[in-house]
């Protein structure tokens, strides 16, 4: 959706965190991204190389860790796991379903040296 | 200190990286500092002052003349085969900085009765035809941001129905972030018991994961965009409170099943509201101008 700005939040943080004296190079930041997120990850890594240049993080390896979907299903009142948006109750069958997780983005933390 | 072995001092300086003692360091334990990553230590370049950083190996020994210094990493101290790389937690939203930013507009506009409302739509939805109605037709101050990539052409068709509008032109952005309406909030001036209308950039996907502070996101579908529409971008529709099926009127000539596009919109999001409503007709309007108005009367209450 908005790789490009995502990766300007990123950074934000990410410099926040490494202005101290004793971090020379972030090596490595893990997120943690939810499926329903909309997160494009090839697009989030390209931005990243561009976004990261010239900070401490230039040239990290960017993680992401994937958190699944989930959803309260409002046919039989479960709390559910999802694969897709759109996917039915893996329980009841359901298709009327209301995500309540998956749509994190976070970062999670970074290798600093 | 050593913080390893808690052994002295821990600017320690190693003579061709063998363990501590150089400096009439005396050690009886036994470290095992049989080094294997074989830097030529007596090259008596200043590390530094070339630039020249090993970025290929966990090791940061910061270059004194011949002499190197293993003490500079994090933990003041270096023992082989512990890397001096260290984790930071940091557990943040990535999008932490606007939401910072959208709960302090949150706070400003309940400190003034302010009910904001984020309009989100396809581009062509019909969301200004709709404000210009909704603002002819209410009553009490109403005040609009205007959200575009560019073109002033929006707040002028507002201003010209003598409601105060600011235009907010993104460029290349696809969305308003909480940033953008924390200024244009100061340019309105808002006085208290407003209702504020922010007129999202005409965008199905980036606007439903930016948080600007207001009350509710008001999701406008019109009739013409297909039934399907809620499932090709469920994100949008799952994060409104109410969705708008605008142009009814346009309906008959259009073949389209207005039932199937509310159980669309209820298929992605179960607890949406949904109003039938022609801007161009007024048909519908009424209920959405009353829809509003609890929702201002909910917020005057949170705000006394």
């Amino acid at each position: 959706m908005h790789e490009m700005s995502l990766c300007e939040g990123i950074r934000r943080v990410v410099d926040s965190a490494a202005d101290r004296p004793d971090v020379a190079r972030v090596t490595r930041v893990r997120l943690e991204i939810g499926r329903f997120a909309g997160v494009e990850k090839p697009a989030l890594s390209f931005a990243w190389e561009v976004v990261m240049r010239g900070s401490k993080a230039e040239g990290a390896v960017l993680e992401m860790i994937d958190l699944p979907g989930r959803a309260t299903c409002f046919d039989c009142m479960k709390e559910v796991e999802i694969e897709e948006r759109l996917s039915p109750c893996p329980d009841c069958g359901g298709g009327r379903l209301l995500p309540n997780g998956g749509d994190e983005m976070r970062i999670k933390d970074m290798e600093v040296r | 200190m050593c913080t390893v072995c808690g052994c002295g001092d821990g600017a320690v300086v190693l003579d061709r990286g063998r363990g501590h003692g150089a400096q009439g360091h005396e050690h009886d334990h036994a470290h095992d500092h049989d080094h294997d990553h074989g830097h030529h230590h007596a090259h008596g370049h200043h590390h530094h002052a070339h630039g020249h950083h090993h970025h290929a190996t966990p090791h940061h020994h910061a270059h004194t003349g011949a002499d190197l210094h293993f003490g500079t990493g994090l933990a003041g101290t270096e023992v082989p085969g512990m890397s001096q790389e260290r984790l930071i937690e940091i557990e943040t939203g990535i999008l932490g900085h606007n939401d910072r930013l959208a709960a302090a507009n949150r706070a400003r506009l309940a400190e003034r009765g302010v009910l904001a409302v984020n309009l989100v739509s396809s581009p062509g939805s019909g969301k200004t035809t709709l404000l210009c109605a909704t603002i002819r037709a209410m009553q009490g101050p109403v005040a609009v941001i205007e959200g575009d990539q560019q073109t002033t052409n929006d707040a002028d068709r507002i201003r010209a129905t003598g409601a105060p509008a600011v235009q907010v032109n993104t460029g290349k952005g696809c969305h308003l972030d909480a940033h953008m309406v924390g200024h244009a909030m100061e340019a309105l001036d808002l006085a208290p018991g407003t209702t504020l209308f922010i007129e999202n950039v005409g965008n199905l996907v980036c606007p439903a994961a930016f948080d600007l502070g207001e009350d509710a996101k008001v999701a406008i579908l019109s009739v013409t965009e297909g039934e399907d529409k809620p499932l090709k971008y469920p994100d949008m529709f799952t994060a409104a409170r109410l969705a708008i099926l605008n142009k009814t009127d346009l309906a008959p000539y259009c073949d389209v099943d207005l039932d199937l596009y509310e159980a669309n919109l209820r298929r992605v999001n179960p607890e949406i509201e949904i109003l039938r409503l022609s801007a161009r007709t007024g048909e519908g309007l009424d209920r959405w101008i009353g829809w509003l108005r609890d929702r201002a009367a909910a917020t005057a209450r949170g705000a006394g």
